[in-house]
């Protein structure tokens, strides 16, 4: 009895909501979803790029997410078709690439290091297709370019525009303690953090103060990590780890740990205005409005912009297998707007940093990391 | 588990008869509600049903095209082609061996939740093997496999021995064996006698192609041919040999068993060893079994994704048999290697083909639900099964 009912209140709100008239262009066929759902603003073409994350999926508010925002950029931009594959297990990698060469992709995107070796080889099958990776390059031991010519790696010099975040850093803090906590000890990360803490360095040397950088130890090439098994999704984790460092003074938090890395910016956030965060990968005051008081400003990895390169270059047929370098010079790494805090960093320092932006591009301070 | 107790084997059959129509319906219910996710979770499909009196082509014929395109390419990528047959059981292989592993558990009463801990410890030493050894072709391999299941079997035993000696939960136990082995694994990969020369990353080298499964035909390696073993092995163990006796008269009542002699604490220990042993195994699988290039994949954090939990899922579908344990390893195998080919062919996200996978479980597992959903089935599948019968 209490099913009739049921039923009949469903079937009631199916026939109230299923009386709009459709409008009179609909009345062709609909078009099959099929194929990602894309609809192309651009003129349409045949050209169809792909991607294939790691075990992130393109959700992960970092660094998958931000790669397929240049392929969707692609597809409105150039009119390309797009289409995507998401890895479950390590041993997908090499099924979803051959998904997508079958798939008659003209370009193949992977993103991460743990698919080098999955691209090389599906590269090395394919040449008549063009391959990209984001965060990996080819080299050997002598730092040659090792990949086939349809095979670029995209990697980013961060270690740049986080040395001028430790710059920026130090020359906020009050309590002479800045810190900052990574996901993993992977390059990719631990460069962000060595840039950092020699930027903080450098502050010391040339305005005579004293900082101290938490969390990373520039001669030990080691510092603060998230423990546990997917540091990178444990939120909390960070959370933990910037609480740590706050109670050990620091008043100036840079998190390289990806959608964990927002407990940095909670736990900023709950000191009331004491302790000040920075964001990674994108600018954190478009990306995560709901902590922008609290952002100082954000050193960006614009992996979109090396994506969409490698695409456009694929699709007017100049593409090679040369490396793509983010640099501040080309602006594939860079300092995100001070925002909020355009009025509580000095105008010395903003000229101090527009100083070492350009000693950076001349090469009179090197940044190894 | 309570086939010691079988009366007559009439009511045996009529009992696997209803089995087997409930995992056919849990995975007919499975997939309606896998067509309502996709039509609802697909914005142009779901606003189409704005027209549903007004025009009932357009969103019957959008959702038709939207459903019939993801389930083809699931079908396609699952049993489609000679090729997609073998890349089926390669997805197979670590499945069945780890729900042996957790299956054999289930019968003698312990309920093994550690397939995870012990595949990846598995992985580790099979990977080491071959990558750091060189030996020649084929006793690569039988070393690489001997040290995985070596290791397995260890990381499985040490649970065993800690529940007979000292009365711990194996559950408790072997999930935390879980976090111990994924922090070994994490840890080994910083160290120099597992990172790739010249690297940083968390990544081993590649093993060397003479410690590789070597294929058959596509995707299709000998590591399915030693899973099919492995689940004849674990068949003959369990229904023909006096240890499966023991441990399904454990499984069945310890009490009753250890007043009859028999060594339950021997047993618990001997029978996580083997558990660990065929989850180690799926460890073996992944580590030296090629990918779809050819080539194993090199170890790294994630190496046996989530094979450990999948197995339990398999295990409880395939009724804890061998032959049962088999086919639902094959059915998630096609699943998954169907799954891919469903998002690179019709857009649909992996994650729906988890879903399926989860809704079958439910379904299976709760056979109560079924029953109550299928007075709409009920009719027509009574006369299915009698003209099967």
């Amino acid at each position: 009895m209490k099913k009739s009912i049921v039923i009949s209140g469903l079937a009631a709100a199916l026939l109230l909501a299923g009386c709009a008239t459709p409008p009179p262009a609909s009345t062709a066929a609909p078009s099959a979803t099929a194929g990602g759902a894309t609809t192309a603003a651009a003129p349409a073409s045949d050209f169809t790029a792909c991607m294939v994350s790691d075990a992130g999926g393109f959700d992960d508010k970092s660094f998958n997410q931000t790669s397929y925002k240049g392929l969707t950029d692609a597809v409105a931009q150039l009119g390309v078709k797009q289409n995507e594959a998401q890895s479950k297990t390590t041993s997908d990698f090499a099924t979803n690439i051959d998904q997508m060469v079958n798939a008659g992709c003209n370009i193949v995107v992977t993103v991460g290091f743990m698919l080098g070796d999955a691209t090389l080889a599906a590269a090395k099958a394919n040449p008549d297709v063009d391959f990209a990776i984001v965060d990996f390059a080819y080299s050997d031991e002598s730092g040659a370019n090792t990949a086939p010519e349809n095979l670029r790696g995209l990697v980013f010099n961060t270690g740049e525009p986080a040395f001028m975040a430790g710059y920026t850093a130090a020359s906020l803090s009050q309590t002479g303690k800045v810190g900052t906590f990574g996901g993993a000890k992977i390059p990719s990360v631990t460069a962000f953090m060595e840039g950092y803490a020699q930027g903080v360095k450098y502050h010391n040397e040339k305005k005579g103060t004293n900082v101290e950088v938490l969390g990373w130890n520039s001669e030990s090439q080691d510092g603060q990590f998230i423990p546990g098994a997917s540091p990178f999704e444990d939120l909390a984790g960070g959370k933990r780890v910037a609480d740590t460092l706050v109670a050990q003074g620091a008043d100036v938090i840079l998190p390289v740990a990806g959608p964990a890395g927002e407990g940095g910016l909670q736990a900023a956030q709950a000191s009331g205005g004491k302790v000040i965060g920075m964001w990674v990968d994108t600018d954190g005051y478009v990306s995560m409005p709901t902590y922008k008081s609290i952002i100082a400003t954000s050193v960006g990895k614009a992996m979109d912009v090396a994506v969409f390169e490698a695409i456009k270059a694929s699709k007017e047929g100049t593409f090679n297998n040369e490396v793509y370098v983010g640099t501040l010079e080309n602006e594939g790494a860079y300092l995100a707007p001070f925002h909020d805090f355009d009025s509580k960093v000095s105008a010395e320092t903003k000229a101090e940093l527009e100083q070492i932006k350009a000693d950076i591009i001349a090469g009179t301070i090197t940044i190894e990391a | 588990m309570t086939e010691l107790t079988t009366p007559a084997t009439k009511r045996r059959a009529t009992f696997q008869w209803r089995g087997i129509a409930i995992t056919v319906a849990a995975f007919v219910l499975a997939l309606l509600v896998g067509a309502i996710l996709m039509i609802v979770s697909d914005p142009e499909v779901a606003g189409q049903f704005a027209y549903l009196f007004t025009a009932p082509a357009l969103p019957l014929g959008a959702a038709w095209a939207k459903v019939s395109s993801a389930y083809a390419a699931l079908a396609v990528g699952a049993l489609g082609s000679p090729a997609a047959l073998a890349a089926t059981t390669r997805e197979a292989a670590p499945l069945i061996c780890a729900g042996l592993g957790v299956g054999l558990g289930f019968r003698a009463g312990l309920f093994n939740i550690g397939a995870q801990g012990q595949a990846i410890v598995g992985a580790i030493l099979a990977a080491w093997v071959g990558f750091a050894l060189q030996l020649p072709p084929v006793l690569h391999v039988i070393v690489a496999l001997l040290a995985g299941l070596l290791g397995g079997a260890l990381w499985g035993g040490i649970v065993g021995y800690l529940k007979a000696k000292t009365g711990a939960h194996e559950v408790i136990v072997t999930i935390m064996f879980n976090y111990i082995a994924v922090g070994i694994l994490a840890w080994l990969l910083t160290t120099p006698a597992f990172l790739r020369p010249g690297r940083q990353d968390p990544i081993s080298p590649e093993v060397h192609p003479t410690s590789t499964f070597p294929g058959i035909f596509g995707q299709l390696h000998v590591g399915f041919l030693v899973a099919l073993l492995a689940a004849f092995g674990t068949w003959w163990l369990i229904e023909r040999s006096t240890i499966g006796f023991t441990i399904r008269a454990v499984g069945a009542n310890p009490n009753a068993a250890g007043t009859a002699g028999m060594d339950v604490a021997r047993t618990t220990i001997i029978t996580m060893a083997i558990a660990g042993m065929l989850a180690g195994l799926a460890g073996v699988q992944v580590a030296i079994g090629p990918a779809a290039n050819g080539v194993p994949t090199p170890l790294s954090q994630g190496i046996v994704g989530s094979v450990g939990f999948d197995a339990i899922t398999v295990a409880l579908l395939g009724r804890s048999r061998p032959l049962g344990i088999v086919f639902a390893g094959l059915l998630f195998g096609g699943l998954h290697a169907g799954g891919l080919s469903m998002q690179s062919i019709a857009g649909t996200p992996l994650t729906l083909s988890m879903v399926l996978q989860a809704l079958i479980v439910l379904f299976v597992a709760a056979p109560g639900l079924v029953r109550t959903l299928v007075p709409f089935l009920r009719e027509r599948r009574a006369v299915v099964a009698g003209g099967q019968a």
